[in-house]
């Protein structure tokens, strides 16, 4: 194993700087499209608001398309900065991700307020070339041509951090950590374990994204000559696989945030073991292979693909539970952890990500999809994921940063707003998949209304709460002179 | 169905709550000994894991016993033919009788549809995806009369809301 140089010559204040700018950024397009996804709850509720079903399907697609490229964008953003202390990664070439992002966000932004582009974040052939009038074929293309460029900024900064992790230690599955799991080379706890979580991160989120420039060049090439007819059912295989891979690895991105902090406020290492990477190594593969619970209402597909499915969807949560929730609670029992907004943040974080898993693999189940698929079940259990998983863990490192380090500076009680508010909103979604209301309505029924009601309410105390964290964050975050030592 | 699976998975959540505030609340102290810490809680987490295979093992084959989608398949079924399209059903017949083996043939004229059938009490009982280019066949076996709605559940467009249709279900002879 290669020793790891001092953090210390790999990080400059290029890399601090580019970090902050990125977080500023995400945690404002967050607020941003917490506002959005308000708006489409209240009007689902119809008390507080009501919207044309027009401009309710294109708040949809910015609120999806949005979420998903800032929840991308922010967990690289957490992964870069922790990868960066332990290989040599390039600040210009974040930069200039960052400045391709913003090109594609214009570009997005663009294709549905101007364009009126409403297809959702999903773009489900063959929909985008099919609106009936509602938006042109140069809204649709300007959309894809968005996400791809979105896609290329990714792809150049997990190809700077592959050739990084390859110098430092070989190759990705030397920095995945295989030769030790497979006793090739004896176990060195010493190799940090966000390189195993970038490695993993890298390895299947380059794959979701090639599968996701396939599935968006054949989109553009259907709009652009609709004699061009792809098949609709592999449009949907490509789809689900980059979409599901691409927002897993948001994930698996930020906890990265919670293996380098956590180990710091409670005094105790978080080591690589056997297990860890064999969770990880399962991981890998179980992120790209379990898509399929997403075509289970496609009796099209071979059965043993669906049976797959439900399989894989239940196993990947293992790893989860048994490995990366279970080691974290064992930090943290009786460690005399220092309670604050980040550690708190950091804990939320790993909660949301352990029970989301729960209503996640319920629905992976055939006989359960069959009442539950497409209803609102479906965001009760990403928004456990994402809103009580992936952001708290943002918001925990960002906070953190924002101190410089100092812990028992920041206060808990917008955690404690953030934790009723997203905790609700998430219910209001299950209980909704309970009586079978479906997701993505306009308008709803009268007997379904109260709970969009009940998710406006729940929704606008995360957004709250958010706001009440990020603000003294982006305030900070200009004098944050932090150096995360390793 | 569905209140017996939030009921589970409100349970499964608790559980894992449980697991958290438990820890939370023995925090504040210090043990020093870390390493008592971790050979007890390698020990939790062998059961941990185990205890997850056996539900995993256990559930996976009750739930995939008979297959769920072809165990409600009657000989021979109904066979009613359903189209989607923007944004409207057709259905070449819209009427069953409770107990009857009715077989959905299911397709697409244009874009993605979900074909969701909601029974009288406004409950999802069986759905499958209208796919241009494929047909999807759905069973089912009507226990309940009355009037039944389908709805889409896969969004295609501006009035994907509005894509109802109607489906009676009379009492059996």
């Amino acid at each position: 194993m290669t020793t790891t140089p001092n953090s210390e010559q790999l990080h400059t204040g290029q890399h601090l700087t580019i970090v902050k700018v990125w977080l500023a950024i995400g945690l404002l397009v967050f607020a941003l499209m917490m506002i959005a996804g308000v708006a489409l709850r209240a009007a689902q509720g119809s008390a507080f608001l009501t919207l044309p079903p027009d401009l309710f399907y294109q708040i949809m697609t910015l609120h999806g398309a949005g979420m998903v490229g800032v929840a991308g964008l922010a967990g690289l953003a957490v992964n870069w900065y922790f990868l960066s202390h332990h290989v040599a990664l390039s600040p210009r070439i974040l930069l200039i991700a960052l400045l391709l992002s913003l090109l594609a966000v214009t570009l997005i932004i663009g294709s549905i307020l101007i364009g009126k582009f409403a297809a959702g974040w999903t773009f489900l052939y063959p929909l985008p070339a099919k609106s009936l009038g509602i938006w042109s074929t140069a809204a649709a293309a300007t959309f894809a041509t968005g996400l791809l460029v979105l896609g290329v900024a990714f792809l150049l900064v997990y190809l700077d951090m592959a050739i990084a992790i390859s110098k430092q230690y070989g190759n990705l599955i030397k920095g995945l950590g295989l030769p030790m799991l497979f006793g090739r080379t004896p176990l060195d706890d010493s190799h940090p374990t966000t390189v195993v979580a970038s490695s993993m991160v890298i390895i299947v989120n380059v794959c979701g994204i090639a599968v996701g420039a396939v599935v968006l060049v054949m989109t553009i090439a259907n709009l652009l000559a609709p004699s061009i007819a792809p098949d609709a059912l592999l449009m949907k295989h490509l789809i689900y696989f980059f979409g599901h891979v691409f927002i897993n690895a948001t994930i698996y991105s930020a906890v990265t945030a919670v293996y380098e902090l956590l180990p710091v406020y409670t005094a105790r290492p978080w080591k690589i073991s056997r297990p860890f990477l064999a969770a990880w190594f399962a991981a890998t593969f179980m992120v790209m292979a379990v898509y399929p619970h997403h075509l289970l209402m496609d009796f099209a597909i071979p059965a043993w693909v669906a049976i797959a499915g439900q399989i894989i969807s239940y196993t990947s949560g293992i790893p989860v539970l048994v490995v990366t929730a279970f080691s974290g609670l064992m930090l943290v029992y009786r460690s005399g952890i220092r309670w604050d907004a980040s550690s708190s943040l950091l804990v939320l974080g790993l909660f949301g990500w352990a029970a989301g898993v729960v209503p996640a693999v319920i629905d992976g189940m055939i006989k359960v999809n069959l009442v539950m698929h497409n209803t609102m079940w479906v965001p009760g259990h990403f928004h456990f994921y994402l809103l009580l998983g992936l952001l708290p863990m943002v918001l925990g490192f960002s906070t953190y940063l924002a101190a410089n380090g100092q812990q028992g500076k920041s206060s808990r009680v917008p955690v404690y707003l953030y934790s009723i508010g997203g905790i609700a909103l998430c219910l209001s979604f299950l209980v909704s998949g309970a009586m079978s209301v479906p997701r993505r309505f306009a308008v709803h029924e009268s007997a379904w209304q109260w709970l969009g009601n009940v998710g406006a309410i729940a929704g606008s105390l995360v957004l709250l709460s958010t706001l009440m964290l990020a603000l003294p964050i982006l305030a900070k975050l200009k004098n944050a002179s932090l150096q995360h030592s390793v | 169905m569905q209140t017996p699976v939030l009921v589970v998975s409100l349970l499964g959540m608790l559980l894992v709550s449980a697991a958290f505030i438990l820890v939370i609340r023995n925090s504040s102290v210090r043990q020093d000994n870390y390493a008592g810490i971790v050979t007890r809680g390698y020990s939790v987490r062998r059961w941990w894991m185990i205890a997850l295979c056996v539900v995993g093992v256990t559930v996976t084959i009750t739930s995939l016993t008979p297959f769920p989608i072809t165990a409600n398949a009657g000989t021979p079924p109904k066979v009613i033919k359903a189209v989607g399209g923007q944004w409207y059903w057709k259905l070449d017949n819209n009427t069953a009788m409770a107990g009857e083996p009715v077989q959905f043939h299911v397709t697409s004229d244009d874009v993605n549809h979900g074909f969701a059938i909601y029974n009288p009490d406004n409950k999802i009982i069986a759905q499958t995806q209208a796919m241009p280019g494929y047909v999807n066949q759905l069973n089912v076996t009507f226990t309940e009369p009355g009037l039944h709605r389908i709805l889409c559940l896969e969004y295609c467009g501006l009035a994907h809301h509005g894509m109802i249709a109607d489906f009676t279900v009379t009492e059996a002879n």
